[in-house]
């Protein structure tokens, strides 16, 4: 693989409509109205023809990709966005706009075209509270059944009390033991479980030991997010929050999603120097997130604290010395500023390059012996290949990203397809495996952290001979920001766990008017039911292992 | 072996016992393991004589199941305090329980809403009594950053009583086993985890005594339009 962007094949070269005015073609009557967003441009269409839409521009233009659903209800309409692109060309992008009455926020489900949608919009109704038609089962997701009212709408007032009578508590499991009918039997997983990687409930229906159905069940972790971050403002007080989406130490690559989008909403450029570090800032946090999916994975296959989750905590520990020593802290390391990085490389330098050399030097062997430990072992090789499988075209369609979507042989990596940073300055390669399963899964991360190795090397390299006088760490920012009314971005990047993307529409203030997170874990997690109904329950706990979600960013 | 059952060990001859020390303790090769502070310290006698009370609290802040038990970003941390190079395995404080049933303390790592409040309750109700509670992060403390959440909980203690907070977002391992061994110390001071009350719900009673007060109480109880409000913003 090569880091050039891909060229299509020789021969039959057919141009996809990627323009705004070659997809107004395609799309005829069903335009409304135009829009342009920063990243893409964006068509206005009525909501009984989103399946249309949708449908001609996934088949006809190769808009495979459902990147993210964000709703938002302004000040005479409710909206649906859909944010669309494609797995082979991560570049063209596309928004299709769906306005709907405030009075009757009702439009037509994307469901049908697109298995991801499915939740992203029960969130939309949750969240907002536009209802959609067609959709097969359209109920909160986040917040507790018995919520009252939408918390982002915008007469929403947060100070009412939630008023629930016990009753609706006292047994929540009540009615599922009383059937007494079919030889099916109902097991709740979570929200407390060693085996569900934080609070989530999955629940399980079995026939036997086989799993007949599951559905997982998220928001025990929804913190309010992107409320948080609508009421702060942009140049200093929204960086803290990315750090605790994803706290599996991905707290820079979470940054630097909401670097990118707020720095190309602003138009700020970031000097190469900076990004050189937040390149290899970045790549710290995946090493150290992935040994966690790692010694965990082990976790749950292997079922208890073994010498491989100390191991992975061992190394964890060291990457988190380095960015120790970087950002000042251990987990939430708030190092990002918008246009660069807060402060420059720790002094002596000398002793910090050595610190990472020493790291570098010692992660062969380390690997080694994680792949001694885990993927040479019979009993693990047994349990997860051929377990979990989620074949390709299945991933695309529920929006999989990142190491899911790896495994199962998507070549889909926004560090090499829109790339940003350094990435594209430096030598590596996307690592992909065929084998769908959980074992390809696993291995997909353990190579990749010999990647992200190969890209610490090089950027230390390039910190070291940096002539001392172009050391500039930090554009020229303006103290508050204020993007133009209604500019409207969606960018991403890619996290530890795959495709973390940002929206945010400007309002004229120098706070978001809406600030929606594209989680790839919310995406990933949506796959479980595919890849674990008919198989036996301990493998839908590896699987759930194997997709390494963490649900803080899942709830958000 | 067998031949020595035929004499029978004699226990209260305590003759025995003590040449046996006083051989390990003087007599040539003696080994250090057994000349320690504590052995000089009760001197001849084997015994020591303490209240029973004493004895169980110190018992039970020497040996604590901890629950396995993971909310949110401070759960990492936790983790790392759990593993190699904190390890709290060596405070006496470090067998992770996966099941509250076996616990005896829970460590509550981060934020906790609407949604999950009802389920932690629900677990910590398991434990056998007694169990304590350390919150661990300013999410449990008052919610943290997302205070102004409209779905968060502001503070552990508004669903359980919490004998120990640990401030930070989040905490280093250090700053938990200091909590930790605070605990530790508490319990073995034979402090036990505080009802929560608050004073201002006492307020209204002031002149009652307990009793009279359980009473009252008990009595306003309509079990069936027991409510729970989800939204803690104005209490005190
Ligand atoms: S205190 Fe901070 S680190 Fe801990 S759970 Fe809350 S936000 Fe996360």
């Amino acid at each position: 693989m090569s880091l050039e962007e891909p060229t299509p094949e020789d021969g039959a070269v057919e141009v996809l409509p990627t323009e705004g005015d070659e997809i107004a073609d395609l799309l005829g009557d069903l335009v409304v109205d135009r829009e342009e967003h920063v990243n893409a441009p964006g068509f206005v269409i009525r909501p009984d023809t989103v399946q249309e839409t949708l449908t001609r521009l996934r088949d006809e233009a190769g808009f495979d990709h459902l990147s993210c659903v964000t709703a938002e209800e302004r000040e005479d309409r409710y909206e649906s966005i859909y944010h669309l692109t494609s797995f082979d060309d991560r570049q063209r992008e596309v928004s299709v706009i769906v306005p709907t009455a405030k009075d009757d926020p009702v439009s037509e489900s994307a469901e049908p075209v697109f298995r991801t949608a499915d939740w992203h919009e029960r969130e939309a109704y949750d969240l907002i509270g536009i209802d959609y038609d067609d959709h097969p089962d359209l109920r909160r997701i986040l917040l507790p059944d018995t919520w009252q009212g939408h918390p982002l709408s915008q007469n929403y007032d947060q100070d009412r009390p939630q008023i629930v009578t016990l009753k609706e508590w006292e047994n929540p499991l009540a009615e599922d033991h009383r059937e007494d009918e079919g030889d099916t039997m109902y097991v709740n997983i979570g929200p407390h479980h060693p085996a569900t990687h934080g609070v989530l409930h999955v629940k399980t229906v079995l026939d036997g030991e086989q799993v007949a159905d599951v559905d997982p069940d998220i928001g025990y972790l929804h913190r309010c997010e992107e409320q948080m971050c609508q009421t702060k403002t942009y140049r200093h007080q929204i960086m803290p929050y990315p750090d605790r989406w994803d706290y599996a130490s991905s707290g820079l690559l979470n940054e630097w999603a909401y670097a990118r989008a707020a720095e190309d909403l602003n138009d700020i450029e970031v000097p190469e120097y900076a990004q050189i570090i937040r390149t290899m800032g970045a790549e710290l946090c995946r090493i150290c997130s992935h040994m966690l999916a790692v010694g965990t994975f082990a976790l749950d296959v292997y079922g208890d604290f073994t010498a491989i989750f100390m191991y992975a905590m061992r190394d964890r520990e060291k990457t988190q010395n380095i960015l120790e020593d970087l950002t000042g802290q251990r987990m939430m390391f708030n190092y990002f500023r918008l246009g660069g990085v807060v402060w420059d490389l720790p002094e002596p330098r000398d002793e910090f390059f050595e610190l990472i050399r020493d790291f570098l030097d010692d992660l062969p062997e380390a690997v080694e012996e994680y792949h001694d430990l885990i993927t040479s072992n019979e009993i693990l090789q047994s349990r997860t290949i051929d377990t979990g499988v989620l074949p390709p075209e299945v991933a695309k369609s529920y929006g999989a990203t990142g190491p899911v979507a790896r495994g199962s042989g998507i070549d889909y990596d926004l560090r090499r397809d829109d790339p940003y940073g350094y990435y594209d300055e430096l030598e590596w390669d996307v690592i992909t495996e065929d084998g769908c399963d959980n074992f390809s899964r696993l291995l997909v991360r353990m190579r990749e952290v010999e990647e992200s190795a190969k890209i610490i090397e090089q950027c230390v390299d390039l910190l070291e001979d940096w002539p001392e006088e172009e050391r500039n760490i930090q554009a020229n920012v303006p103290r508050t920001l204020r993007p133009d009314d209604d500019k409207e971005i969606y960018r991403a990047v890619e996290g530890a766990k795959g495709e973390l993307g940002i929206y945010i529409r400007a309002d004229g203030t120098e706070k978001p008017g809406r600030f929606k997170i594209r989680s790839p874990c919310f995406s990933n997690l949506q796959t479980l039911p595919e890849m674990s109904n008919g198989e036996y329950i301990p493998d839908m706990v590896a699987s759930l292992g194997s997709l390494d979600i963490v649900l803080g960013e899942v709830d958000r | 072996m067998s031949s020595e059952r035929d004499t029978p060990f004699v226990t209260d001859d305590t003759q025995v016992q003590t040449e046996t020390r006083d051989a390990r303790m003087t007599g040539a090769g003696a080994d250090n393991r057994f000349n320690s502070k504590l052995r000089e310290a009760f001197g001849s006698s084997p015994f020591i004589l303490t209240k029973f009370d004493n004895f169980m609290n110190w018992v039970r802040g020497s040996s604590m199941f901890m629950l396995q038990f993971g909310i949110a970003c401070c759960s990492i941390e936790m983790m790392h305090t759990y593993s190699v190079k904190h390890d709290l395995d060596r405070f006496a404080a470090g067998v992770p329980r996966a099941s509250p049933r076996q616990a005896d303390v829970i460590i509550v790592p981060g934020t906790i809403v609407s949604k999950f409040a009802p389920r932690m309750k629900r677990v910590y109700d398991q434990m056998p009594e007694p169990k304590f509670v350390v919150g661990m992060g300013s999410c449990t403390i008052s919610g943290g950053p997302f205070q102004e959440g409209y779905n968060v909980i502001k503070g552990a203690e508004e669903v359980i009583p919490v004998d120990i907070h640990v401030p930070g977002c989040p905490p280093r391992p250090e700053a938990l086993i200091y909590g930790v061994a605070k605990l530790q110390q508490r319990i073995a001071e034979g402090e036990s985890s505080p009802v929560t009350v608050k004073p201002y719900e006492l307020e209204q009673f002031n002149d009652l005594e307990q009793d009279e007060i359980v009473d009252k109480l008990a009595e306003q109880i309509d079990e069936d339009d027991l409510v729970m409000r989800y939204n803690w913003a104005d209490s005190p």
